[in-house]
């Protein structure tokens, strides 16, 4: 079987080759959203579930709505599987996908996607103006101290990769996931676990503000060491349930 | 000789390291720790009802999501209106702490409330009138000695006419017979068991017999398959070899189905995982292969005829546009000729599942994808991926199509309008 893939795949490139850039491209994205493992019994191979959506190693896929979640730590995977699970977090094909999942099997899935470390997608095309893209990186890497808006960098590491246990990282995701997820948090569709601090940063956040965040954050270039900060190396600004 | 002394005192202590090292790492090798004595009647009693209480699946549709056990209050949307399951914990005041042995049997044995109130047959009555007396017991001192939560009751939103409880007496008389299980003595003490698992506790007839327009399911029609209403899965007849009738399965791979959530034949998913995941997976072997020799030797009909050739005619640009994205897509994990690897990623090639005359689960699963529940026996399953946002209307008509006919499977072709209909759905 294994053999057969690695044909398919030659083929493809091959095909790929004689077509031109443009296909070979498109061909390499989608080829990730494609089942494909070495062997049935393996983590690799249960986890395929979750490839057409968020990418063979937990990369993204061409849809900009489903996240990156490779890297991430495990604690804040688990915490959003059994959200998922429980219905605490709402997104009905996830909440339909993980209903019947046991407990250690949502941790070992977590830790998969947790210690994969796939290259980062070529950044998107900016669309936002000059001004937008100021005032994101304003939010994210200083806050706004006259509305009580901590930094993003405060709590989700200096290279916005995220802090172990439980804060996801940020690089890599795209602007129409950040936004619905900040607007979720606004609107109180979306938790975390109490005290809830992401709620607090995202009630005292504007929608235009929102949008210059997630737009200046599409920008940030992949990082040199894309693995989370260490648990508790800083002082975080708002308590967090998440990091108990 | 103190060295001597103070050497064997060493070998000693090495020797009581070394053999709790090997009693640490071989647990096997530790004195077992004796049980308690054998319990004594109550808490016999208690376990026994925990037991059947698993095999009514009473916590599926008495819990909410992340709520208290047995506390009641799940929505059970039905085609005519919203139900609200009530609080069963032992709460004297909102729960069903006031209510006797008696009381409780009263309700299991004829759906009818501690206070005289007819109960909706969303409540499986129609099959819990078969459970016996001891068993309403033992189900009843389980419920009894789990903790009361105090949680009022929500009332039921259904809309006018099916708000009058008094039209129950008209669909009691149409579609309920009261009778405790009745043993076959013709039948083994297996079939019998079985028999008594899945017409009573297993309710399994609330989905596998078609439910009509009044909310009924008719005895003749029984298990033979049917739509869920409010949920968009068609749960397959149980007494066709062309949809899950299990005729022609062996015993091990029924029972696996049933227990384990997947099997070398097929894998549940949808709400028969749920069935599996909060139920089936806690039933001893015994009675699990019980309900499977029940299962198998249910009296095989058909309730309609074999789709013609002409009805299985299709389209070559379809049937290549299928084989395609099957190649492309699916081959990976159910192989190129449909086998599948099994019981990890079921066979699609002469999966009744998949042939059967409604394409609604089929299409559902290229749709949405699913994984086996994570049960006891099998607690990593593997899962299929959503197709949804890949695949438009007539790629998914096409490929499920495909599996239908490709590989001798004697399907029928599916129209890309079917898929547009069930992506407009919601997964639940």
């Amino acid at each position: 079987m294994t053999r057969f893939r690695y044909m398919r795949r030659a083929m493809q490139q091959a095909i790929c080759l004689g077509v031109g850039l443009y296909v070979c491209a498109d061909g390499r994205a989608q080829s990730d959203a494609v089942p494909s493992f070495k062997s049935v019994d393996s983590i690799e191979a249960r986890v395929q579930g979750c490839v057409t959506c968020h990418g063979q190693s937990g990369q993204g896929t061409n849809n900009g709505y489903f996240p990156r979640i490779a890297g991430k730590p495990a604690g804040y995977l688990y915490n959003q599987l059994v959200a998922f699970r429980d219905g605490t977090r709402r997104y009905a094909p996830m909440n339909y996908l993980v209903a019947y999942l046991p407990d250690p099997y949502l941790k070992e899935i977590a830790q998969h996607f947790a210690k994969q470390r796939p290259p980062f997608a070529g950044k998107e095309t900016a669309t936002a103006d000059d001004a937008t893209l100021k005032r994101g990186a304003a939010l994210a890497q200083a806050g706004d101290p006259a509305r009580g808006v901590p930094a993003c960098i405060a709590c989700h590491g200096s290279g916005l990769t995220g802090m172990e246990p439980g804060i996801p990282g940020l690089v890599g995701l795209r602007p129409t996931y950040i936004v619905a997820q900040l607007t979720r948090w606004r609107v109180g569709e979306r938790h975390a676990a109490e005290p809830d601090c992401m709620k607090r940063v995202a009630t005292r956040l504007s929608e235009p503000d929102i949008t210059a965040v997630a737009a200046w954050l599409s920008q940030q270039p992949a990082p040199r060491d894309p693995s989370p900060e260490s648990a508790n190396l800083v002082r975080m600004p708002f308590a967090c349930g998440s990091q108990r | 000789m103190k060295l001597v002394l103070r050497l064997l005192l060493v070998v000693a202590v090495l020797t009581l390291i070394g053999i709790v090292g090997v009693m640490w790492w071989h647990p096997g090798a530790l004195p077992e720790s004796r049980k308690a004595e054998a319990t004594n009647a109550t808490t016999q009693i208690i376990n026994r009802g925990e037991y059947l209480a698993r095999a009514g699946d009473c916590v599926a549709c008495h819990t909410v999501a992340n709520g208290p056990e047995f506390a009641g209050g799940r929505a059970m949307p039905t085609p005519f209106g919203a139900l609200y399951v009530p609080n069963i914990t032992p709460d004297d005041e909102t729960g069903i702490g006031k209510w006797t042995a008696d009381d409780f049997y009263r309700m299991m044995h004829k759906g009818v409330s501690k206070d005289g109130t007819l109960l909706y047959p969303a409540m499986p009555f129609a099959s819990y009138t078969k459970v016996t007396r001891a068993d309403s017991d033992a189900i009843y001192a389980y419920l009894m000695a789990v903790p009361p939560v105090r949680q009022q009751n929500r009332p039921h939103e259904l809309k006018f006419p099916f708000n009058n409880r008094d039209l129950l007496i008209g669909w009691r008389t149409l579609y309920f017979k009261e009778g405790e299980f009745v043993p076959d003595r013709k039948q083994s003490t297996e079939w019998n068991r079985g028999a008594y698992l899945v017409q009573g506790l297993g309710h399994c007839a609330m989905c596998h017999t078609a439910i009509n327009a009044l909310g009924g399911s008719s005895e003749s029609k029984a298990f033979e398959g049917g739509m869920i209403p409010n949920q968009n899965w068609y749960a397959p007849s149980l007494t066709s070899n062309r949809e899950a009738g299990l005729g022609n399965w062996d015993i091990k791979d029924i029972a696996d189905l049933l227990q384990v959530g997947v099997s070398h034949r097929g894998t549940t998913y949808g709400p028969m995982a749920e069935v599996v995941y909060n139920s089936l997976q806690y039933l001893t072997d015994e009675d699990v292969k019980a309900m499977a020799v029940y299962l198998k030797a249910l009296p095989q009909r058909d309730s309609e005829p074999a789709p013609t050739s002409q009805a299985r005619l299709v389209d070559p640009g379809v049937m290549e546009t299928g084989r395609r994205i099957y190649a492309a897509q699916c081959a990976v994990c159910h192989g190129d000729e449909g086998k599948g690897y099994p019981p990890a990623f079921p066979p699609l090639a002469g999966n009744q599942s998949i042939t059967m005359s409604s394409p609604v689960n089929s299409i559902r699963m290229v749709l949405n994808g699913g994984y086996a529940p994570g049960t006891k026996k099998n607690p990593r399953p593997h899962g299929m991926p959503p197709f949804s946002h890949i695949l438009d209307d007539a790629e998914v008509a096409a490929v499920v199509t495909y599996i239908r006919v490709a590989w001798d499977n004697r399907g029928t072709p599916v129209a890309p309008a079917q898929a547009n209909e069930l992506r407009r759905l919601l997964p639940e």
